[in-house]
Formats: structure tokens, sequence, C-alpha cells
């Protein structure tokens, strides 16, 4: 283990040669360059490539080619260019091919700018792309996590043959942290089964998304459901700090969540019950969690860098059978902890006088 | 007795699903005959495009990854870049190649990626019915361009072979027909070096060959071919564009 102070971007590259990824195709965006920099300097020494793609459409593909071939690969983008790359993503979702793609998200919609943004949690956690596939969606909170998270989601995506996300944003990648540098295990994910290495001594095989017989189409839809319901039982993530008797459960990711622990804690340190639930996995989404917090009774409040999104599938785990509220913060407004503590304290006052009532 | 002619072993014993008179089953069968000849049918990976082709990997008895359309050069660039031992095989047709995916053939065949590229040029979209490609010639009728194709409107068919033996990354680089024997055999021997070029090591092996697609064209097999000789042969030049000798490049 090496300890190290280091930026986010670069935790993710580091993580991504520890993890045993020697191939990244790239197209550059502010605010994940630093992804490719280290990259481009650091693969070749390795027996890797580097390629920059002439654009990320160009990028994704180049992984589809890579991966099929059963070797780990990596791109990494931000928001418009993860746009590009849902055409191919849909592509690797129904072809199996694993691979990595890292979304520091930028704000949006459209050019937007380079700010803190959680606006792309639809795109990541509902497939993005054509077609009914869905994608791990793994969301670091620290330089540590862009590290741990990033060599999680290499094995995810062997497990399961299917490209993983890892969403970060501006904050995450540009900051600086201690990290600590590990060497993961080495698996074997069975990949000889299905890679293509070339037909020698065994049937041809071929990997595709194409299935024209009868039914054929929906086997493999059907198949892909399955796949995705015993990724949504196994691996559903979440860091949860809640007291005894909590009388409001504060729900965000990432940067939001590193805000949000700010102002739980004041709240706490306060003398006010205030829990923290923060996915670590957004798709699937930890509902589990929110549901034991639920049948308590417990209230909860969806922090996010943005105007409404995870809150969906907050309200979604609870089913109605307790509150859920909501305070968003678009790009061009990065909250205090004293903006997340405020609303904490309005919300807390209203579960007072609901009480009362 | 001695067989003097067989199916190339590359080749399944599938029955082709294409058009009477259509010209992808004798280029698969040219394909078929490189890939046996320099003995690559085990370590070759193909790149399948979208379009009447896409099925290729039931034809070819080797491993094939399904590209989305126009993206097959990005899906090879990244199988050879992770397995340069392997011998990458790209078979597009001119919707694909020459339209959608004119980004990554540029791009790729710029970076002098070491692979095998057989463009087939029918001057239509076969397998959405019959509209305008960007290799359809002026005045051609399709669904897309039901006057006949105007350069104003939609401006010149593109030929791409000339554009790509501009770029330093192309080993190889020639426009081929099998409309007659001779040049049959024409295109036999640019498809071969094709493959010489990758296996050397030359950057991108680039062939372009004429075809028929008398279904959309709304012509017998024969007339078909007719009219490769007199539209499309005129527009589009047969011969070697570009050659390398060797690796006589950065």
């Amino acid at each position: 283990m090496k300890r190290t102070f280091e930026r986010g971007n670069v935790a993710v590259a580091k993580a991504a040669v520890a993890a045993g990824c020697r191939y990244y195709y790239g197209y550059p965006i502010t605010p994940q360059n630093e992804i490719p920099e280290y990259l481009s300097q650091v693969l070749p020494s390795l027996g890797g490539q580097f390629v920059q793609a002439e654009s990320e459409v160009g990028s994704i593909n180049m992984l589809l080619g890579t991966g099929a071939t059963g070797k780990r690969c990596m791109t990494s983008s931000s928001s418009p260019g993860i746009s590009l790359m849902q055409e191919g993503l849909s592509y690797l979702a129904g072809s199996e091919v694993p691979c990595v793609v890292v979304n520091v998200q930028r704000s949006g919609p459209g050019l937007g700018g380079i700010s803190a943004s959680q606006g792309d949690y639809f795109q990541a956690t509902r497939g993005g792309g054509h077609g009914d596939y869905r994608t791990i969606v793994l969301a670091p909170a620290s330089v540590q996590e862009m590290y741990d998270l990033t060599v999680l989601a290499f094995d995810l995506a062997d497990q399961y043959r299917s490209p993983v996300l890892v969403l970060a944003d501006a904050m995450l990648a540009q900051m600086k942290e201690q990290l600590e540098e590990w060497t993961p295990e080495v698996k074997d994910f069975g990949k000889e089964a299905w890679a293509l290495t070339g037909a020698a001594g065994r049937p041809a095989r071929k990997i595709k998304s194409l299935y024209l017989g009868d039914g054929e189409l929906a086997e493999h839809n059907w198949h892909l459901s399955r796949k995705y319901a015993e990724i949504q039982a196994r691996e559903a993530r979440a860091h949860l700090e809640v007291p005894q008797g909590c009388e409001l459960a504060v729900v965000a990711f990432g940067s939001a969540a590193r805000i949000a622990k700010s102002a739980v804690d004041r709240a706490n340190a306060e003398g006010r019950r205030v829990g923290l639930v923060r996915p670590v996995t957004l798709w699937p989404f930890p509902s589990e969690h929110l549901v034991r917090l639920a049948e308590k009774d417990v209230p909860f409040l969806a922090v996010e860098l943005n105007t409404g999104q995870m809150v969906e599938d907050v309200r979604l785990a609870v089913e109605g059978r307790s509150p859920v509220s909501f305070a968003g913060y678009p790009p061009g407004y990065l909250p205090s902890p004293d903006d997340v503590y405020e609303e904490i304290c309005r919300r807390l006052s209203r579960e007072k006088v609901g009480e009362a009532a | 007795m001695k067989p003097v002619f067989t199916r190339p072993r590359s080749l399944t014993d599938k029955p082709f699903h294409f058009c009477p008179g259509c010209h992808h089953g004798v280029i698969h069968r040219l394909v078929g005959e490189a890939i046996d000849h320099f003995g690559v049918r085990e370590k070759t990976i193909g790149a399948a495009c979208v379009g009447c082709s896409v099925f290729l990997y039931d034809y070819f008895d080797i491993d094939v990854v399904e590209s989305p359309h126009g993206r097959a050069q990005a899906v090879a660039t990244g199988i050879k870049r992770s397995n340069p031992e392997k011998f990458v095989l790209l078979y597009q047709g001119d919707g694909d190649f020459a339209a959608i995916g004119t980004s990554e053939s540029i791009h790729a065949a710029n970076r002098g990626e070491n692979l095998t590229t057989i463009f087939v040029n029918n001057a239509i979209y076969g397998m959405t019915g019959g509209q305008m490609a960007p290799t359809t010639t002026l005045g051609q009728r399709t669904t897309t361009s039901p006057y006949g194709r105007d350069f104003a409107q939609d401006g010149y068919p593109i030929k791409m072979t000339e554009m790509l033996a501009q770029l330093e990354g192309v080993g190889f680089a020639a426009r081929v027909s099998v409309d007659t024997p001779a040049h049959h055999n024409q295109t036999r021997k640019a498809i071969f070096k094709a493959f010489e070029t990758q296996i050397e090591k030359r950057g991108m092996g680039f062939v372009e060959v004429l075809s028929s697609c008398p279904t959309n064209w709304g012509m017998s097999p024969l007339a078909a071919v007719e009219h490769i000789q007199k539209e499309m042969i005129p527009y589009f030049p047969l011969g070697v564009f570009k050659e390398r000798t060797g690796t006589d490049f950065l």
C-alpha cells in the first residue's frame, strides 16, 4: 500500500492501472483531462495502448473491440461526451461486453459549463441509450473512493459482462486528498469461454446484439433482465450513518453527500438525530436501506446538485410509506453545508408541526 | 478424383441470403480465398458492419464482433490495438463506410491502423430498401432521389479510394470490380495485397469493390453488370491508387 496526496482524476487513472487495465481510448474534455493525460504517459511503458480517438463515438466503439477480446479497457469523458457514447453503451450492454466508463459530470443541458453537477443521474441510471438495458453505476464521494470504486468497476464489469459507469463530478475530480493506493487481487472471470481470440481449435464465435429468429430477441432481453435482477439483489451498496431514534434521513450521493455530511454532523452536534444515507451504487439503487428506515417512519430529505432526479428513486423505494422532500442545487450555485443545514432545520420543524397537529 | 475447385475453408456451408445477381457472394468468396491463402483463419477477428453484409458472421468461419452502424473501423481499432498479433478484417458497405462512419473511416486510415478493409460500393442503401447513398451516381434514381441524384441538391458521389490514398497511414488503396472475369482476378489480387499490407504492418490495406444491387436498382443481374460498366466505372475509375512496398514511413 502506498500513501499519496492525489487529485481525484489521477486516482481514477492509477486505479485503472492497478486493476490491470492496459487499454484506454478517449477524447479530451474538461474536467476529466488528467485521466487521459496520466494514462497516455503510463500505459505505453506497461505494454498497453493509449489512443486519443477522433471523437467520443470512436472511443466507446474502440472499447467494444477491445472488450470483445476479453481485455480490460476504459474510457473517461464528461457529460456531452458521454451523451455521444450512448449508442455504443447500448451496443456494449446488448452484446454483453465489459468495459469501464468514467463520467466526470459537468453542468448541462447542452454545453452548460464545467462546474460540479449531478445532472446526469437519469442518463446514467436509466440506461441512457436505446433499448431495454441497465448499467451498474458507482458514485464515489472522495478521492479514495475514486480509486476504490474504479477498481470495483472493473471486477463488476467482468463478472456481469456489462459496461460499468463511475459517476463523478468536477469537485471530486479536481480536489486533492490523501490516497491509499492498493493492488487488487487478480480474479478469474472465465473470459476464455466467450472472448474473441481467433477460432483456433474451437467453433467460431460471434458477439452481437442482432437477433432476428422467432422469439430470439425476446429471450435475449429476458436473459439480460435476469442478469439485472441478479445485480439488483447482490450489488446494491450504500454508506449509512443513521443514529438511534433518527428523526430525518438525508439521502445524497457523491459531492452532495460530502456537503450534506457537514450539515448532518452540525445538526447532530446540536442534539438532533439526523441520519445520512449515501448510495454508493446508483443503479442498483440501495432501496432496501431506505425501506428499513421508512418502516420506522423516518422522513427523507434528498439533496442533489440538480433539480430533482435521484429523489424519484427515493420515492420509488419508500412507496409512500414515509414523506420525501427535496433540496436541489443545480449547477451555477454550489451549496454550502449551511445551506443544507438550514434545509434540514426547516424540514425538522415541519415534521414537528406535523406531530403537533 | 482430385478436386480442382473447392469452397474456401474459411467459409461456412450456409447458403448466402443475398439477392440474385448481388455481388456480395462473389466478394465473400474472394475474401475467403485470401483468409485461406494467408492461413490466418484461426487468428482472424472480424468487425461486421450494419447493412446487407451484417450476417457475414454466418458465412465466415471466424470470430466476429458486430459493430454499430458506421463504427466498424473504431471497433477494429480496439481489437487490433489490444491484439496486434491477430488478423483483423473489416467488410463494410457504402452507407457504413462512407456516410455515417466517415469520421471513423478517415481517422482509422489516417492513424495507419494495421487493418484490412473491404469496402463494397453498390451506390445504394440495400438493406433499408434502396435509398440514396453517398456513392449514388449523378442522375441515379433511388427511393430518396426519385428525380435522380442532382449535385445541386445532393452533392457529388464520394470517391473514398482517392481520399484514402492521400492519407499517410494507408499502405494500399485500390478500386476494383467483379463485373468481368478479368476484373474478378484483379479484385482477388487487390484483396490479397490488402491482406499482405496488414501482415507486413504497412498501415491500412483498403479495397473498394464496385458491386451490383439488381433488386434496388430495379434491373436484371445482367443489366446491373452493364450499369456498373457504363455508369459506375467511368465515375469511379478502377486501379491501384497507392501501394507501399516497404515500411517506408514513420
